[in-house]
């Protein structure tokens, strides 16, 4: 048993995305009827032409439905999927392998979450009816249980944390401002940052992620007849996806320092795509800082940085815009924003806007043709993880 | 209130339980039983009887006298008032519980009984009203003291000593004037913790405990709707009588720092501004009682072949993946470290912020849970904790109990 990979052999042809952020004026089906559809422009092809659809949203809609309904797709398989924050992902993922199966030519990954008709702050959710006896905590809450166990690991002083953290939200609040379709659209100085309003342990405002609407979309076929499509399709090198026993609330052996699911889920991935070293071979990454401190230990986690020193990495700007590794250069989830369901096809949506040389002001010009794109849901020690990487060019 | 101090009774001695009685004049439940949940808590065998003594101050009375060896009688009440009022100021919260026996190891031995009764408005509550009622303070004290004079006559005459024979002389009740028609001894703690309804008596009983000598005489008259008076002689027994806090120390360790605006959300009498969240959702009866040993008992499980703690109990094992090799293990009693923690300014609390923690336990086990009586300022990995019980918060009028973690008071954390 094994994981093998479908290296090389799907392809994008089309994607679409709307921007993230508060649509007052629209719902979930016109968020789906615009991604798909600018989607479906892209590739050159119509809705008929897709021969099936898989839909991610965590809570937007239930059922294939969701999707066929507003879109009035013609009697076709549409499946629902949802894996917490990665679900996106997972739609695009399962799809991928529908058409390395051979079962269809052509397919779309569509993603969409409305958030903001909740008139709640952050994310919520109905949990099954239970005992009562979970931990009643918020998302940033878990997220920010990394922030004293990685400051007390690698004798990182409070003051210091707060900095790394910070030009974390800068970084990814200016990647944003240089793109049209994010949800924060301008640059926040580190002060500002820095002396917002604490919401859980150390993490202020500005060190969570955007709550916003939102969707994104693609269409894959066989990479043999990706070029009928686009002169610059983007090659599906790696797919992975991990769920583990979540341990890390149960475990003291686990530190709140990593999350296990994203080692062991960038370790098949990069084997799936013949990576080495990742910091030196990929183009760019998208990864999931839904908090500041969840994109510092990723940066362990996906082989950027060396365990214990991501935090100096972070602070010398190794993953700016003009750093050695972009990491997030739409602005990631802190400031494109985070529709739940969208966000793992959002990512891919900037690799395929990066790697295609159509990123405009904050294009990455440093040569390479890989990107990974990193999606997770769960918190610290009890998470799902996806890592995808993509190529611009098949491989020789 | 009532399980914490019924832990701290049954630490003190190895005497079997064969009942609970929960007497209180503020229930969170009626119609449900709720000396249930403390049996639950305490991990008590399903033989062991659970009732309640709800409802009147004297009711407290009725369970002592009623009480038998094997009987765990939890005496435990808020007592508050209208904001601004008498009985606010002087209302307070506590708990006390004691284990009444037979035969040589008892502590104190009962040696009279003396009661009086009769019928007249001096303190009354309308079921569903927060705060009770007072008829003129004279006109009870003119009905009350006779009355409480003719129990402590008849207490004294059943016991065949004089009042000058009794060592630590008692005297609870709400009636302050009534009070103070008799002659006490005892510290009355009335000024340092307010008074704490059904569970006034029972803690000053707890306070000269802490300090009673063998054959020493103590009398506790009980002044409400007339008067009951019980007499006990403390035995040789109490010389090996070790609690981990004495009431002295559990009042000189308050940390005084609650204010005003919590105490009234906490009594329902304020509401605030709530977080922009859902409200939280009321826990489900059906996996409340699948789980009832977690829940209440705080009973996680060990894997037999590896040795691991799991906390909530499960039957697959994280470490070695051996299914359905668990045994039950209890770790309310354990103490744990913080691991690492947070203070979250966005979930619902009654007392926001929540600071919650990831605690490993002593011996093996990890659990994620909410501190209580911590101060957020200065948590730090690595301070020590031990389990609470708590409710966590109400919801579609069901009580969510469960347990908490609090900063260890005593020095050998």
């Amino acid at each position: 048993m094994a994981s093998h990979g479908i290296r090389d052999r799907v392809a994008i042809v089309g994607m679409g995305c709307t921007p993230f952020g508060e649509h007052w004026d629209k719902g979930v089906d016109e968020l789906v009827i615009d991604s798909t559809h600018e989607a479906l422009a892209s590739a050159g092809v119509a809705l008929d032409d897709i021969d099936a659809f898989w839909l991610g949203t965590m809570g937007s809609g239930i059922s294939g439905l969701t999707l066929s309904r507003p879109l009035k797709i013609d009697y076709k398989p549409v499946s629902r999927l949802e894996n917490m924050c990665a679900t996106g992902s997972e739609a695009f993922r399962n799809a991928c392998y529908a058409v390395a199966s051979g079962a269809f030519d052509m397919v779309a990954a569509v993603g969409v979450e409305k958030l903001k008709d909740s008139g709640f702050s952050g994310l919520t959710g109905s949990a099954p009816p239970s005992d009562g006896t979970a931990a009643s905590m918020s998302a940033p809450a878990m997220f920010s249980l990394l922030a004293p166990a990685y400051a007390h690991k690698y004798g990182v002083d409070e003051a210091e944390f707060k900095d790394v953290i910070t030009h974390i939200a800068w970084k990814n609040h200016r990647n944003g401002a240089l793109n049209p379709r994010a949800q924060f659209r301008k640059e926040v100085s580190k002060e500002t940052i820095c002396n917002s309003p604490l919401i859980a342990g150390p993490l202020g405002i500005f060190d969570c992620s955007g709550v916003s609407d939102g969707s994104a979309a693609a269409i894959i076929v066989r990479a043999e007849d990706a070029h009928r499509y686009t002169d610059h399709p983007i090659y599906v090198k790696a797919l992975s996806f991990v769920a583990g026993p979540a341990a890390g609330p149960i475990d003291p052996d686990y530190d709140y320092t990593s999350f296990v699911e994203v080692v062991r889920c960038a370790e098949d991935a990069y084997k799936q795509a013949g990576i080495t070293d990742p910091r030196a071979e990929l183009a760019m990454a998208e990864v999931h800082d839904c908090f500041t401190p969840t994109e510092l230990v990723l940066m362990e986690d996906l082989g950027f940085a060396e365990r214990g020193t991501a935090w100096k990495e972070v602070l010398a700007g190794t993953f700016d815009l003009d750093g050695e590794l972009p990491v997030n250069p739409d602005g990631g989830l802190k400031s494109f924003g985070h529709p739940i369901g969208a966000s793992g096809l959002r990512m891919l949506f900037e690799a395929w806007t990066q790697l295609r040389g159509e990123a405009g002001e904050r294009q990455i010009q440093n040569g390479k043709k890989l990107a990974l794109t990193h999606n997770l849901g769960g918190a610290p020690g009890e998470c799902v993880s996806f890592v995808s990487v993509v190529g611009s060019e098949p491989a020789a | 209130m009532g399980v914490e101090a019924a832990r701290a009774a049954l630490a003190t001695t190895s005497a079997a339980v064969d009942e609970v009685v929960f007497v209180t004049t503020s229930p969170p439940y009626l119609d449900k039983t709720n000396a249930t949940a403390i049996h639950a808590a305490l991990a008590l065998d399903q033989g062991v009887g659970a009732y309640d003594a709800i409802g009147a101050v004297r009711s407290g009375s009725g369970a002592v006298r009623h009480a038998t060896g094997g009987s765990l009688v939890v005496f435990s009440d808020t007592r508050t008032g209208l904001p601004g009022g008498a009985d606010e100021a002087q209302g307070g919260d506590a708990a006390a519980a004691f284990l009444y026996g037979e035969g040589d190891g008892v502590i104190a031995e009962r040696i009279g009984f003396g009661s009086a009764t009769g019928e007249f408005l001096d303190r009354w509550r309308t079921p569903g009203d927060s705060y009770s009622k007072q008829w003129e303070e004279r006109f009870g004290e003119t009905a009350l003291v006779p009355l409480a004079e003719a129990a402590l006559n008849a207490g004294l005459k059943s016991a065949g000593i004089t009042l000058e024979d009794v060592d630590h002389f008692i005297v609870s009740g709400l009636h302050a004037r009534a009070n103070r028609a008799f002659k006490a001894t005892a510290p009355d703690l009335t000024a340092v913790i307010g008074n704490a309804g059904v569970a006034a008596p029972a803690v000053k009983l707890a306070d000269v405990l802490d300090v009673a000598e063998p054959g020493q005489v103590i009398a506790r008259l009980i002044i409400a709707d007339g008067a009951d008076i019980s007499l006990w002689r403390v035995t040789d027994a109490i010389k090996a009588y070790r609690r981990a806090s004495t009431v002295q120390e559990q009042i000189a360790s308050a940390r005084g720092t609650l204010a005003y605006n919590t105490f009234l959300t906490w009594r329902g009498m304020l509401d605030r501004e709530p977080p922009r969240r859902p409200d939280p959702e009321r826990p489900a009866a059906p996996p409340s009682q699948r789980r009832e040993e977690w829940k209440f008992g705080f009973t996680a499980s060990r894997c037999t072949k590896c040795e691991t703690r799991h906390l909530p109990p499960a039957r697959v094992c994280v470490k070695c993946r051996a299914v359905d090799e668990m045994v039950p293990e209890r770790l309310a009693d354990v103490k744990a470290t913080i691991a690492t923690f947070t203070v979250d300014h966005l979930g619902f609390s009654l007392s926001p912020p929540i600071v919650a923690a990831v605690i490993d336990f002593d011996g093996g086990g990890r659990f994620r849970c909410e501190l209580t009586d911590v101060d957020p300022t200065t948590v730090k990995i690595g301070d020590r904790v031990e389990m609470s019980f708590r409710r966590l918060f109400t919801a579609d009028g069901v009580h969510n109990y469960f347990w908490k973690a609090r900063p260890v008071r005593s020095s050998d954390g």
